[in-house]
């Protein structure tokens, strides 16, 4: 019964950008980093078009969402949205999320873009958490060779995550 | 939910929907998927706490004039005025409250306020193309604004849109996140679309066209159209073992 999935076509920027749509919390948070990156094409060229959005838990790993099972979390909004610039960029304002159902913390990350028809689903894992990262359930299911396009390095401000929808170094996409 | 007193975790899951219902990622007759869509095969998620919570989007998220396309400037914009209604259900036919809707849509010439779209059809002062609203008690939602008109895009020789609006839904947790597009009745156009007919199941597709709705029709106003946009429903709850604890 659901209703199909269609692109976002090329104009997306008409009606999906939101002012403070980059920054999950706001700027002078304690603890919050930047989140960078640019999203590539099969031939390795930026695309100008996508969006990114961001979905995740607060520093103590949980929801402002009635499903949570402890119990909602108010104020955490855990969400993040940026469309691409020109040069293929987006950048996300947030909290490294904290552990959820012992799994390592993560942010679940969807893209849009023309030429996809339906969102990507991604994962980005921290590469500052080596341990949690090399016990984690989904991480350990990707294969290895591959497992390096969900992990997010060190930046100055933060950490840097590209996303390649296709080709070499092509990031791990999920069924979800 | 009150906290479990075992050490089991009830959370909702989302039915995976069935085969053909959305398009394939490689759609050769789209150019633009070419090289966009992923070559290697998707891994299974499995739908954890993260996969079964989501945004909940609403009235924060709002301002005066959202919800009317025709009067977020100082004149009225060109085209037949049109009334979109509809509800946004879950795919058990349950109607999903207090949800941001988002559309963004061309003019009535088919011209979108956009630096990109420059094919010679005037673009409109007294329109943006822009809406949100969130959905009421039972699910509803309305739009006021312009019915679109077909654009050509140089997918193909002679390629032009069907009048479409584009839709976005978060509905209540991350398997229901949509981004489609709705159709009107009858277009002409869809034969040739490659971004409709993407859809592999034919009753899937027609779930994308609205219903000329002469109920909601109002005299010497605006015709009516109704769309329900239906997002994933949900399995039987199931217990899984609590591993943070
Ligand atoms: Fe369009």
């Amino acid at each position: 019964m659901t209703t199909p999935s269609q692109t976002v076509g090329p104009f997306l920027a008409i009606g999906l950008p939101w002012e403070d749509g980059p920054t999950v919390v706001p700027e002078g948070t304690a603890g919050a980093v930047w989140i960078r990156g640019t999203v590539y094409d099969g031939d390795g060229d930026p695309i100008p078009d996508a969006l990114i959005e961001t979905w995740q838990a607060d520093p103590d790993g949980r929801f402002d969402h009635p499903d949570d099972p402890r119990g909602r979390v108010p104020g955490f909004r855990g969400f993040g949205r940026c469309p691409t610039g020109d040069d293929g960029t987006y950048q996300i304002l947030t909290q490294v999320p904290g552990v959820v159902q012992g799994q390592a913390p993560h942010i679940d990350v969807s893209v849009f873009a023309r030429g996809l028809l339906d969102r990507v689903v991604t994962r980005i894992y921290f590469a500052d958490e080596a341990e949690a990262n090399a016990a984690d359930e989904v991480l350990r299911s990707v294969p290895e060779s591959r497992r390096g396009t969900l992990i997010a390095e060190k930046a100055a401000d933060g950490y840097r995550f590209d996303v390649r929808l296709q080709g070499d170094g092509e990031t791990v996409f999920f069924d979800v | 939910m009150a906290a479990p007193a075992s050490d089991k975790l009830i959370l909702p899951r989302y039915r995976r929907d069935p085969e053909g219902t959305h398009p394939p990622l490689a759609s050769p007759g789209y150019g633009s998927t070419k090289l966009r869509h992923p070559k290697q095969p998707l891994v299974l998620l499995p739908q954890k706490l993260t996969e079964v919570t989501g945004p909940l989007l609403g009235p924060g998220r709002l301002g005066e004039h959202d919800n009317d396309l025709t009067v977020q400037h100082d004149g009225e914009p060109q085209g037949q005025r049109i009334i979109v209604h509809g509800r946004l259900l879950d795919g058990d036919g349950r109607p999903i409250p207090d949800s941001l809707i988002e559309i963004w849509q061309a003019n009535a010439g088919g011209r979108y306020r956009h630096v990109n779209d420059n094919w010679p059809s005037p673009i409109d002062p007294n329109f943006t193309g822009a809406g949100r609203t969130v959905t009421d008690s039972e699910g509803r939602y309305e739009f006021t604004t312009i019915k679109p008109g077909a654009y050509p895009w140089r997918n193909h020789d002679n390629a032009w849109r069907p009048a479409h609006i584009h839709f976005s839904v978060f509905g209540q947790a991350f398997p229901q996140r949509l981004v489609t597009q709705m159709y009107f009745p009858d277009d002409p156009l869809f034969f040739q679309d490659p971004i409709f007919n993407s859809v592999p199941d034919e009753k899937a597709r027609q779930r994308m066209i609205s219903r000329y709705d002469h109920d909601r029709t109002t005299d010497h106003w605006a015709l009516g159209f109704e769309w329900d946009i239906v997002v994933r429903g949900q399995e039987q709850s199931v217990f899984e073992d609590e591993e943070d604890e």
